[in-house]
């Protein structure tokens, strides 16, 4: 192997994992410092995660939200872009799948149900980032500063539709009514059922097979298309795209759209497939979270998905072992998140100087 | 033999960047009290001698020297102990401190900052009264000229303690006017005993303010002289140097029509500075026209407009019949349909992107082509069994497309761009330093192929810094400086007396600094 390919492998393989590990020996410490046996606590997050079907579903279920915001992130990282407005995408996503099932007659078939519920969480979350990619090209206003401030506006939105304008009449509670029950997403179980296995009850639906679909779909935009190529030529050298007659506005635009239009497929999964019904805050911290996923998953859908999976364990189960450890709360998740992003995100080289010194040190020129 | 004291004495340093040998076994003697001029092109490794002395750097090896005195600085602390004081090119300001807060920032003197101020606003009026370095303490860096602000940075200096003062490149954003009152300023400096170093690659200045010049190209000190024993041709002669390169036997072609115009072509930069000022030629089919020139003369603002990369303030040009000018930006895609191809003169830059493979490189400006793309999908297989045919056919080592790009050297780099645009079968071929960093060898070759071009009735421009290049493929020769065109000449006549005459004599007409006693 030459020394241009272990430097690959180590960027993408080894360091990833080394840091993963890293922020898991810090979250031992941590379960040290607060009294709880690190290796009991591992076996019931795992158990928890993976130790029953209803565990696993809950896993791929969690994970299904996280694939999405972290494709959605990779998308404009390519385009050297960092979107941290996913938040805001996801809620105003499920805004656009709820309002398109709400406004469609409740006998339609179910295909159309959820294509429509699909389309209307992409141009909703599309939209939704469109507003600060125009001003970042046009006006110059800073991509990070405006889809963070557009969390905050999407989120007062929301509860000012909900309020006001969803809730049912005589309702207390801010959710819209239940959707039609055609429009509900199948769930995994129920499918098992259908060709004849049981397995136990989760949220788990077709979603997960959507999420699937859209990260084979966005490999190909990013590797296989020359709206991809141009994506990366801008994000990689945004002169030598300028010399190439890319135009960076355009990729502003259209990575932005593709971003938030992926960060509202959220949507789908928590409300056409879980909880039927528009509620708040369901997208809760699922933007953040795929930051760190597109981090650890290198931008790349693989890597996302796997990335995904780990903080769908993280979340499932952290529940678990909230549930079963009484001096541990639920936070204990948002901890490994943090050391996760810790070690993954801000501290991503810190041991690529080492690993290049050892592994794949500079041949002497001979 | 007498025994000087020299204010600065490096001995053979020595500075590697990768493959690059920056600094080349420089020597350098700077005598006390006295302005000593730095001269050398873009990249001639001026800026990073300076940085070495400095302590930004660590030569490989070598020695320093101060004031008699050995030093290893490994940071630029040591080097301010040690009385040098730097003013960079783009200054080291806070916007919106004042300029006294400013001065005291790394020296405040204390948590409270009253003392400390109180303190320096002292010591800065009578060092400004010393020196007639006015400016006005309280008010904010950014509320200061261009020219002011400079002052600041060297006021900081001097209130650090500089008796040694590096100022790099200190009047590329000044104005006529400022200059000179720079200059006069570096005469009252020196009199109260301050040694000036003063790096630039114009030589009025050199001529009207030093009272030594150094010479530096590619990494190496050329020449060391007393401003009164030289002259602008031979410093332009110097810095230019020559390389020996292979004749190249070109056939006597008839040109035909006109295919690249530019009439009183302006172009200003985002502080309204003219970077290109009122330039005209045409480039005709079967001719190879070249622009010669002193790096940082206008030659990048005008490959860069020409190819549509920066917009057209003044004037225009006309690509094959379709004109470009400030109401009309062709952007370069459309230009690479109409049948321009374009080499840049950086190519790390903007030639080709280091994290991509040779193979998506080799597509650069070409990622919309029809034949390479189905409606949605880009034929990367395609991409790539074309890159290893353009490797081929240029000799680009190791062939092999699927290798980043940042992996091949310089020479193979500029083989795997140069076989990209020429491909393509432009009908006019911009081409900027198409041999920089390239070895004797792929020269040879590259000259072969342009000329090629313009046999099979090419426009060519070619833009190159090197003399000998420009005079031994152009057909005929355009000589920048500054920005505006210094001689007109057919390159049968041209020798570089003539052209280093022509590229020296504008120096004389770029401004009218006069001489200043000293």
């Amino acid at each position: 192997m030459n020394r241009n390919s272990r430097i690959n492998w180590i960027n993408r393989l080894l360091l990833p994992l080394l840091n993963v590990l890293t922020a898991f020996i810090a979250t031992a410490f941590v379960f040290v410092f607060i009294d709880v046996d690190p290796i009991e606590a591992t076996e019931i997050l795992l158990y928890g995660a993976f130790g029953y079907q209803e565990g696993i579903g809950y896993t791929l279920y969690y994970a299904t939200n996280f694939i999405f915001t972290g494709l959605a992130v990779a998308v404009a990282f390519h385009a050297g872009l960092f979107n941290i407005g996913g938040e805001g995408q996801a809620y105003i996503g499920g805004l656009g799948t709820s309002l398109v099932i709400l406004m469609i007659d409740p006998n339609t078939s179910p295909l159309i149900f959820i294509s429509g519920s699909i389309l209307g969480s992409l141009i909703f979350g599309g939209l939704w980032a469109l507003i600060p990619a125009y001003l970042q090209a046009y006006r110059g206003s800073h991509i990070v500063i405006t889809t963070i401030m557009f969390n905050f506006l999407a989120s007062s939105l929301m509860v000012y539709l909900l309020v006001n304008v969803l809730r049912q009449t005589g309702q207390m509670t801010p959710e819209s009514q239940l959707f039609p029950q055609n429009s509900w997403l199948p769930f995994i179980h129920n499918i098992a059922e259908n060709i004849g296995f049981t397995i136990e009850e989760s949220p788990l639906n077709i979603s997960i097979f959507v999420a699937l679909f859209f990260s084979i779909l966005v490999w190909i935009f990013i590797w296989h298309t020359r709206w991809g190529y141009a994506i990366r030529a801008t994000g990689l050298n945004s002169t030598a795209a300028l010399y190439a007659g890319i135009k960076p506005k355009r990729i502003i635009i259209l990575s932005m759209c593709i971003s938030g239009a992926l960060a509202g497929l959220v949507g789908i999964n928590e409300l056409a497939g879980y909880q039927h019904r528009l509620i708040m805050d369901f997208h809760f911290g699922y933007g953040f979270g795929g930051i760190a996923v597109a981090l650890m998953g290198r931008n790349h859908p693989i890597g996302i998905i796997i990335a995904a999976i780990l903080f769908g364990i993280l979340y499932q189960g952290g529940a678990e072992l909230a549930f079963e450890m009484d001096n541990i709360s639920r936070d204990i998740i948002v901890v490994m998140q943090a050391l996760i992003i810790l070690f993954c995100g801000a501290l991503q080289y810190m041991y690529r100087p080492w690993l290049i010194r050892i592994l794949a040190p500079i041949e002497k020129a001979s | 033999m007498q025994k000087h004291i020299y204010a600065i004495e490096l001995k053979d340093i020595d500075k590697r960047f990768g493959p690059v040998n920056a600094n080349n076994k420089v020597c350098l003697q700077v005598e006390k009290g006295s302005i000593h001029g730095i001269i050398g092109e873009n990249g001639a490794g001026k800026s990073t001698l300076m940085s070495i002395l400095y302590g930004f750097y660590l030569a490989d090896s070598g020695e320093i020297k101060v004031f008699g005195k050995q030093y290893k600085f490994k940071d630029s602390h040591q080097a301010i102990k040690s009385g040098i004081g730097m003013v960079h090119q783009h200054f080291m300001l806070v916007d919106n401190f004042t300029v006294l807060e400013n001065v005291i920032l790394g020296s405040e003197g204390g948590a409270l900052l009253h003392d400390g101020l109180t303190a320096a606003r002292k010591e800065l009026t009578r060092l400004g009264e010393e020196y007639g370095l006015k400016v006005d303490l309280d008010a904010t860096i950014d509320s200061l000229s261009v020219g002011s602000q400079q002052r600041v940075e060297i006021l900081k200096a001097l209130y650090k303690g500089a008796k040694i003062l590096i100022l790099d490149e200190p009047t590329g954003v000044l104005t006529p006017q400022e200059a000179q009152d720079l200059f006069r300023i570096f005469i009252a400096l020196k009199k109260e005993g301050v040694t000036i170093i003063l790096i630039t690659h114009k030589l009025h200045e050199i001529l009207n303010v030093t009272d030594n010049v150094s010479v530096m190209r590619g990494g190496e000190m050329v020449a060391h002289r007393e401003t009164s024993n030289t002259n602008r041709e031979e410093l332009a002669q110097l810095m230019v140097g020559r390389k020996v390169l292979f004749k190249v036997d070109k056939l006597k072609k008839d040109i035909g029509e006109v295919l690249l115009k530019v009439s009183n072509l302006s172009i200003r930069d985002k502080n309204n500075t003219y970077r290109l000022r009122d330039v005209s030629f045409d480039v005709h089919a079967g001719e190879i026209v070249g622009i010669a020139g002193v790096s940082g003369n206008g030659q990048s603002a005008l490959l860069e407009s020409l190819s549509g990369i920066i917009p057209v303030s003044e004037g225009y040009i006309e690509v094959l019949g379709h004109r470009m000018d400030s109401d009309n930006l062709i952007y370069p895609d459309k230009l690479r349909e109409y049948g321009l191809s374009h080499v840049p003169e950086d190519r790390q830059r903007m030639g080709l992107i280091s994290e991509f493979t040779a193979s998506e490189t080799s597509i650069i400006g070409y990622h919309n082509d029809k034949t390479i793309n189905s409606r949605v999908i880009l034929n990367n297989t395609k991409v790539k069994s074309n890159c290893g045919s353009l490797m081929a056919d240029f000799d680009v080592r190791p062939n092999n497309p699927k290798l980043q790009s940042e992996s091949f050297s310089g020479g193979n780099q500029q083989k795997l761009i140069l076989a990209r645009e020429f491909n393509r079968d432009p009908k006019i071929l911009l081409i900027g330093q198409p041999t920089r960093g390239v070895d004797i060898g792929a020269i040879e070759f590259i000259h072969k192929r342009i000329i090629a071009m313009r046999d099979s009735g090419k426009a060519v421009l070619l833009v190159s810094v090197e003399l000998e290049e420009i005079m031994s493929i152009s057909d005929r020769i355009v000589v920048l400086c500054d920005g505006q065109v210094s001689g007109r000449i057919d390159s049968k006549d041209a020798n570089e007396r003539t052209l280093g005459l022509m590229m020296a004599n504008a120096f004389n007409t770029s401004d009218n600094i006069e001489p200043l006693t000293t």
